[in-house]
C-alpha cells in the first residue's frame, strides 16, 4: 500500500507540474485574445485558426526549406502578426460600428475560410515537425524539454508585451484606448493605427503560441478546434479583457485538464474543465477577479 | 395578424409542396429537398432565440445530443426512436437549462454568452469523441437497420415518406415561430434585447423569459438532430455537433434574414444549394474549395447585407412600413453607411 502511494504521488506531482507548463501556452493565447477584446472590443472566434496557420508555416519552413527552428520562429511570428493586421483591416474595420454580434460572426466566417484554406493548400494529413526533443528526468519524474521551452518562451513573450504596454508611448496609448475609445481620438491618438498595431500584436502572440505548440502537437487543418474552446473559456472565466484574470484562469484550467487527464482520457479533462467553468459561473459570474456587487 | 390573402398564399404553397413528390420523383432532387427542410427546421429553431439578440453558438451541441441519444438508445437498449427522440429532446433541454440558468441569472450577455455557448458545443463534441467505445468517436455512428416494424423503428427506404415527414417537421417549426411571434413573450423578449434593466423595471421576468425561449429553441434543435439521424442513418460528431455546425446555423439564419419567419428557410435553400453546387462543381479532387468560397461569401454577406436576403427584399417591397424596431434600424444603418 505504501509503495502504491509513493508512485501515485510522483505521478500526481508530475501531472501538476505538466499542468503548470501547459498553462504557460494557454495563458499566452488568452493574453492575445484579451488584448484584442480589451482594446478593439471584438472577439476573434478564429484566433485558434491563426495559430493553426502559424503551425503550418513552422512546419513548411523547417521541413521543406530546411531552416533551423530558431530562424523560422521569428518569421512565423511576423507572418501571423501580419495576418492579424490583415484580418483587422479587411474584416473588422468595415464592421467597427456594426452590432458586436456581426463582428463576431464575421470572424466566425474567417474561421471557415482559414480551415478550408488549410485543407485546400495542405491537405488533411497530420504533420509533425519531426523534431524530437529529449526528455528531462528529474528524480523519477519526466518532463519533455518541449514543454519546458514552451513555458519559458511563453513567459518571456508575456513579459515583453507587459513591458511594451507599460514602458512605450504606443503601449500607453493602447491602454488608454481600452479605457475610453472616444476620448482618445480627441486627444490626438490615431485610433485606426492603434487598432492595427494591437491586432498585429495579438496575431504575433498567436504566432509565438504556434511556434511552441508545433513542438508538442501534430498540425492538421482542424487542430484549432482542440484548443480554441478552452481559450475562450479561460478568457470568460478570467473576465474578458482582464489580463491578470486570464493569466490565473489559464493555469487553473491547465491544472484541471492535466489532472483530469491523469485519471482518465484527455477529453474528459476538457469536460471536467467545462463543468468547473459552469460551477464558477454561479459563484463568480463576471470573472475570477471581478469585484462583487 | 395574417390577412386572408396571405393565408390563401400559404395554403396554396403548402398544397404544392405536399403534391410535389407525387409529380416529381428524381431521387437526388428529393434528397436535397429533404435536407433543406430538415436544416430549415434547425435554422428556424436557432432563429427563435437568435432574433432576440440571444446569439448561441451552442446549438451544434443540442443537435448532436438529439441525434446521438436517439441512435444510442436504439442500438444499445433497443428503444424505439418514438421513445428515444423525446428523451434526446429532454436531455438537450436539461443541458440548456443547466447552462442557461447561470448565464441569464447573472446577466452573462453579448460576447460572454456567445463564448460560453461556443465552448458548450465544443465540449459536446469532445464528449462524443471521448466516449468512442459507445459512440464510435469521430469515425461516426450508424443506427442498426430495423428487422421488424419499419414504422416503429422510424426507418423508411423511400424518399417520398421522408419528404413528407420533413415537410411536417418544417411546418411545425414555422407554426411555432408564428406562435411565439404573436405571444406576449415576444414583446417581453424584444424589450429585454433592447435594455434588460428597463425591461426588468417594467415587470418582465428577464431570467424566466430568456430561459423559456432557450429551452424551446434547444428542444426543437434536438428534434432536428434526431430526424436528421433517422434520415441519413449515419452521423459523425462533425456533421451534427460542434462549432462548425453551430456557425453554419447562425450563418444560414443571417443570410436568409433573422427577423422574418421564412428567413432561415431561405437561408437553408441558399446555403445548401450553394454548398451542393460548389461540391459538384469542384468535384472530389478539390476538397475544401467549396467551403473556402462558402466562407468568403458568408463574410461578405455579414459586411454588406446584414439584414439577410429575404429581409432586404421584403424591405425593398414595403418602403412605407410601420416604425421598424430599433435593432432592425441599426442593421439598416449599417447596410447603407452614410445615411
Amino acid at each position: 500500500m505504501q509503495a502504491f502511494l509513493d508512485i501515485f504521488d510522483i505521478y500526481l506531482l508530475e501531472a501538476v507540474i505538466n499542468g503548470i507548463l501547459l498553462g504557460g501556452v494557454l495563458a499566452l493565447l488568452a493574453l492575445g485574445l484579451n488584448l484584442i477584446f480589451g482594446v478593439i472590443d471584438v472577439t476573434w472566434i478564429c484566433y485558434a485558426e491563426l495559430v493553426m496557420i502559424g503551425m503550418y508555416a513552422m512546419y513548411f519552413m523547417v521541413q521543406y526549406y530546411g531552416l533551423s527552428y530558431f530562424v523560422a520562429a521569428p518569421f512565423t511570428i511576423l507572418l501571423v502578426a501580419m495576418l492579424g493586421a490583415a484580418l483587422h483591416y479587411l474584416v473588422i474595420a468595415p464592421l467597427l460600428t456594426a452590432p458586436p454580434i456581426n463582428q463576431l460572426l464575421a470572424t466566425g466566417g474567417v474561421l471557415f475560410v482559414l480551415q478550408s484554406f488549410a485543407t485546400v493548400a495542405f491537405g488533411i494529413d497530420f504533420r509533425n515537425l519531426g523534431i524530437r526533443l529529449p526528455v528531462l528526468a528529474f528524480g523519477e519524474m519526466h518532463f519533455s524539454y518541449a514543454r519546458l521551452l514552451s513555458f519559458l518562451a511563453a513567459l518571456v513573450g508575456m513579459v515583453a508585451v507587459y513591458l511594451f504596454m507599460t514602458r512605450t508611448f504606443t503601449g500607453t496609448a493602447i491602454r488608454a484606448i481600452s479605457q475610453d475609445r472616444q476620448i482618445m481620438a480627441l486627444m490626438g491618438v490615431d485610433t485606426k493605427r492603434m487598432y492595427l498595431i494591437t491586432s498585429a500584436i495579438g496575431g504575433g502572440l498567436a504566432g509565438l503560441a504556434a511556434c511552441l505548440l508545433v513542438l508538442q502537437y501534430d498540425v492538421h487543418p482542424f487542430v484549432g478546434l482542440s484548443f480554441g474552446p478552452i481559450t475562450f473559456l479561460i478568457c470568460v472565466l478570467g473576465g474578458l479583457g482582464n489580463f491578470i484574470g486570464g493569466f490565473i484562469a489559464a493555469f487553473v484550467f491547465a491544472e484541471i485538464i492535466s489532472l483530469g487527464g491523469l485519471f482518465s482520457d484527455l477529453e474528459w479533462g476538457y469536460v471536467l474543465a467545462f463543468a468547473f467553468f459552469i460551477v464558477m459561473m454561479f459563484i463568480r459570474p463576471a470573472g475570477l477577479l471581478a469585484r462583487r456587487r | 395578424m395574417m390577412g386572408q390573402g396571405r393565408l390563401a398564399a400559404w395554403g396554396i404553397g403548402l398544397a404544392a409542396l405536399v403534391a410535389l413528390p407525387f409529380v416529381y420523383r428524381d431521387p437526388y432532387h428529393l434528397h436535397i429537398l429533404v435536407l433543406i427542410l430538415i436544416w430549415s427546421f434547425a435554422y428556424t429553431s436557432w432563429s427563435m432565440m437568435g432574433r432576440f439578440g440571444l446569439v448561441s453558438l451552442g446549438h451544434g451541441g443540442f443537435m448532436g445530443i438529439g441525434a446521438y441519444v436517439t441512435a444510442l438508445l436504439w442500438n444499445h437498449l433497443g428503444w424505439s426512436p418514438w421513445i428515444g427522440i423525446p428523451i434526446g429532446m429532454a436531455a438537450a433541454g436539461a443541458l440548456a437549462l443547466i447552462v442557461g440558468y447561470p448565464c441569464f441569472r447573472f446577466r452573462i450577455t453579448g460576447h460572454y454568452f456567445v463564448l460560453v455557448t461556443l465552448a458548450l458545443s465544443g465540449i459536446v463534441l469532445q464528449v462524443i469523441t471521448a466516449t468512442r467505445d459507445y459512440t464510435g468517436g469521430s469515425l461516426g455512428y450508424t443506427p442498426n437497420r430495423a428487422t421488424g416494424n419499419k414504422l416503429l423503428a422510424l426507418q423508411f427506404d423511400d424518399k417520398i415518406t421522408w419528404y413528407l415527414i420533413a415537410l411536417a417537421v418544417w411546418l411545425f417549426g414555422i407554426v411555432v415561430w408564428h406562435w411565439v411571434d404573436r405571444s406576449m413573450a415576444r414583446y417581453a423578449l424584444e424589450a429585454i434585447s433592447e435594455d434588460e434593466d428597463a425591461a426588468a423595471a417594467a415587470g418582465v421576468d428577464v431570467t424566466a423569459e430568456k430561459l423559456k425561449i432557450t429551452l424551446l429553441s434547444a428542444v426543437m434543435t434536438a428534434l432536428a438532430g434526431a430526424v436528421y439521424c433517422q434520415y441519413q442513418m449515419f452521423i459523425t460528431p462533425d456533421t451534427v455537433s460542434g462549432i462548425a455546425v453551430s456557425l453554419q446555423m447562425v450563418f444560414a439564419a443571417i443570410v436568409g434574414g433573422l427577423f422574418v419567419s421564412l428567413g432561415p428557410t431561405v437561408g437553408a435553400v441558399i446555403t445548401i444549394l450553394l454548398a451542393e453546387t460548389l461540391r459538384i462543381g469542384f468535384g472530389t479532387k478539390a476538397v475544401g474549395w467549396d467551403n473556402l468560397v462558402y466562407g468568403v461569401l458568408l463574410v461578405l454577406f455579414i459586411i454588406f447585407l446584414p439584414k439577410g436576403i429575404l429581409g432586404s427584399v421584403l424591405d425593398r417591397l414595403k418602403p412605407q412600413r410601420k416604425v421598424p424596431r430599433a435593432h432592425e434600424q441599426e442593421a439598416v444603418q449599417i447596410a447603407r453607411p452614410g445615411t
